[in-house]
């Protein structure tokens, strides 16, 4: 075990690496010039180039490189004299923008994106898993019918549409919601739900039309198993035939399957950030990569990496879990 | 139809049939129409004795055993007749109650080991669940020292150790005893099953029968061996019901069959295996064509279109459904044949074309 742990971490950084030096190459191609961006319309060459080395950008890209990197380990210095200003570990930089800290940045945004996520992710799993279980216990029948209907409008709408929709029913037309402005959980629970809760059913909707047909798909598969009739032969009550039995075996796919789409949502969830006028990680980074930003769009591209890959050993991991053949081969 | 009389009878054994089958009819519906995977089988077995159910796939083997564990879904198949095991009949009873008798009075061991057993639990652990649903109240370690107990009894080495490890770390042969070790861990009276050695290595397969026939012996249960391979019934059956498209073609002990068969299905079945004391260069006689699909099963004797005798007499091969009779002409108590052909032409063919092929004894 220690060993797949350690095994999995190692190939995370590489990957890591890899993403980071890529981003960083593809940004430098680029014919843009930061530095002007930066100063503003009005400067002068000797000022825009004044900016260029307070960022440092007029060293050679792999010196670039080494000192992002070392921001991030140990921190770094900007500038010189007057201008200089220390920035601790872990530092991504300094926005070209609002010269407000990247960290700063994340950590305004990311809780959003973070509440979004999670709690649509245990909506649609919960509400997706269950209806395809159900369905494929009562296959053929009305529920089953209905149930993968509704969930085909789920997959079939868009975010823009049915967020926009439940705006307009619940904020001005019911008037039970106040217009999503995000709180932290931690300041006011009950201001935080009520801001969440509308953008969990959007994204919930959506996805759990997937959840419910793979689950459902696999409840059938495993229910007609081998196995699934020993255990009906041992005389194991229905009940645990299909809990235990069942979807035991089911859940491996199912599990794949959410970890990845955890992981790409918690990168960034754009369009329903931006109905509902959150300013998530998702937003940020598309706004950042439209002003050549660099430093935030460095992070943002990182950080979503690394929820990739978590969300990938996380699942290898719960693999291991589920199915001891797994344990051996790793 | 009645139940053919058990050689249980000539044996002397005092006690009822364990199990008797009577007129039983399954039927699934499909799209495609109605399927009579079994129609009108009976049978019975004693407690302490060995059925053997051949035929070919599709013949209704499994569907019947199926049905007398209750696992067939009641949504889609249709039954009819007597299931009855211990004086109660099961065709008809409550699923509940059904499912209380799976794995305590009767219990099923499966034809792939791997496949039958689930890939995420411990061997012990699957032992332990069919223990602990029948004894409610056994301690966890209770039901892991019957495990233990079990497996050590159906020879596996190091039950101990064994008994917490995943059926992929079992070689076949072991697994397949895990899965008896299982089937017998409540001590059931009535033990099917079903192609056990198919999946297995020819020198394992051996071994595993031998291991049923000890452990028969021991727990006394009534026996149900299915299977198209005539060598097994030949190492273990007392008794032989051939099947064929879902009715019972022929019935009688292991050496009526066997020896001296009376339905050209059997005569088919005999000629299709090598013979250890025929001819080493004559070349098996497979039985033309393909079992009848069961949706339209062929009018009359269902075996006539593959029949290599049928009309012979002019007979009503392809009109009427052959009864299920008694020989006449020889005193052999217990054998009954579904056939067309009169005896004497059918003791005649068998002399001269069959006999000379045959199972070893």
């Amino acid at each position: 075990m220690l060993r797949f742990v350690i095994q999995r971490s190692l190939r995370a950084i590489v990957t890591l690496v890899a993403i980071s030096l890529v981003t960083f190459a593809l940004f430098f191609i680029l014919p843009a010039n930061p530095a002007q961006t930066m100063c503003g319309r009005n400067c002068d060459a000797k000022q825009v180039h004044q900016t260029l080395v307070n960022l440092g950008l007029d060293q050679p890209i792999t010196t670039q490189y080494t000192s992002f990197v070392k921001g991030i380990f140990v921190g770094r210095d900007y500038g010189s004299g007057a201008f200089q200003r220390h920035c601790e570990a872990p530092c991504l930089g300094y926005s070209y923008r609002s010269n407000e800290k990247v960290t700063d940045i994340l950590a305004r945004t990311l809780p959003v994106t973070i509440s979004v996520v999670t709690g649509a992710a245990i909506l649609w799993i919960i509400f997706g898993v269950g209806l395809g279980m159900l369905s494929a216990l009562r296959r053929g029948s009305l529920f089953d019918k209905a149930s993968i209907g509704v969930a085909l409008v789920g997959a079939s709408m868009q975010v823009y549409f049915f967020g926009l929709l439940l705006l307009m029913i619940f904020v001005y037309g019911l008037k039970v919601l106040p217009y999503p402005q995000y709180v932290s959980l931690w300041v006011d629970p009950l201001g935080w739900l009520k801001a969440m809760i509308l953008p969990w059913i959007t994204l919930a909707f959506l996805n759990s039309a997937l959840y419910a047909r793979l689950s459902r798909a696999q409840m059938l598969e495993t229910l007609s198993e081998d196995f699934v009739r020993t255990a009906r032969a041992k005389g194991v009550p229905r009940r645990s035939v299909y809990l235990r039995h069942a979807l035991r075996a089911a859940i491996n796919p199912i599990v794949t399957v959410a970890g990845l789409d955890i992981g790409a949502a918690l990168a960034g969830t754009v369009i329903t950030e931006t109905v509902f006028s959150l300013t998530g990680l998702g937003k940020t980074a598309v706004t950042a990569a439209t002003q050549l930003n660099l430093p935030v769009v460095l992070a943002t591209v990182l950080l979503a990496a690394v929820f990739i890959v978590v969300a990938n050993v996380i699942v290898d991991g719960l693999y291991a879990v589920i199915d001891p053949r797994v344990r051996l081969g790793a | 139809m009645s139940a053919p009389a058990t050689s249980a009878a000539r044996d002397g054994v005092a006690t009822g049939p364990y199990l008797q089958v009577k007129d039983l009819r399954v039927q699934f519906s499909t799209e495609d129409g109605v399927v009579k995977a079994v129609d009108g089988v009976s049978f019975s077995v004693t407690r302490g004795r060995t059925l053997g159910i051949v035929g070919e796939s599709g013949s209704g083997k499994s569907v019947t055993s199926m049905a007398i564990l209750g696992l067939h879904n009641p949504k889609r198949t249709r039954m009819s007749g007597e299931i009855i095991v211990n004086g109660r009949n099961l065709v008809g009873m409550d699923d509940e109650e059904i499912r209380k008798l799976r794995g305590r009075e009767m219990a099923m061991i499966f034809q792939d080991p791997l496949s039958a057993l689930h890939p995420f639990y411990s061997i012990g652990r699957q032992i332990i669940e069919a223990y602990r649903i029948h004894h409610p109240g056994t301690s966890k370690s209770d039901g892991r020292k019957r495990a233990i107990e079990m497996l050590d009894r159906v020879g596996i080495p190091q039950a101990t150790r064994r008994v917490d490890q995943y059926p992929h770390e079992f070689s076949g042969g072991m697994r397949q005893r895990a899965m008896i070790a299982m089937s017998l861990v409540n001590d059931p009276h009535l033990l099917i099953a079903d192609e056990p050695t198919t999946a297995l290595d020819v020198t394992v397969q051996a071994q595993i029968l031998d291991l049923l026939e000890d452990l028969q012996r021991e727990f006394n249960s009534a026996v149900i061996i299915i299977t198209h391979d005539l060598g097994v019934v030949s190492a273990v059956a007392d008794d032989v019901l051939v099947m064929y498209a879902g009715r019972v073609a022929e019935f009688g002990s292991r050496e009526q069959v066997l020896r001296g068969p009376q339905h050209p299905y059997a005569w088919g079945l005999l000629s299709s295996v090598p013979s250890l004391h025929g001819d080493a260069d004559a070349d098996l006689v497979p039985i033309k064509g393909n079992p009848p699909s069961l949706i339209n099963v062929p009018s009359g004797c269902a075996f006539h279109p593959r029949c290599r005798y049928a009309m012979l007499n002019g007979g009503p091969c392809d009109i009427e459904v052959p009864q299920l009779l008694p020989l006449l002409t020889r005193d052999e108590p217990g054998h009954t044949v579904a056939c067309h052909l009169p005896e004497r032409q059918r003791r005649a063919i068998y002399e001269q074309d069959i006999a000379s092929v045959g199972v070893a004894l």
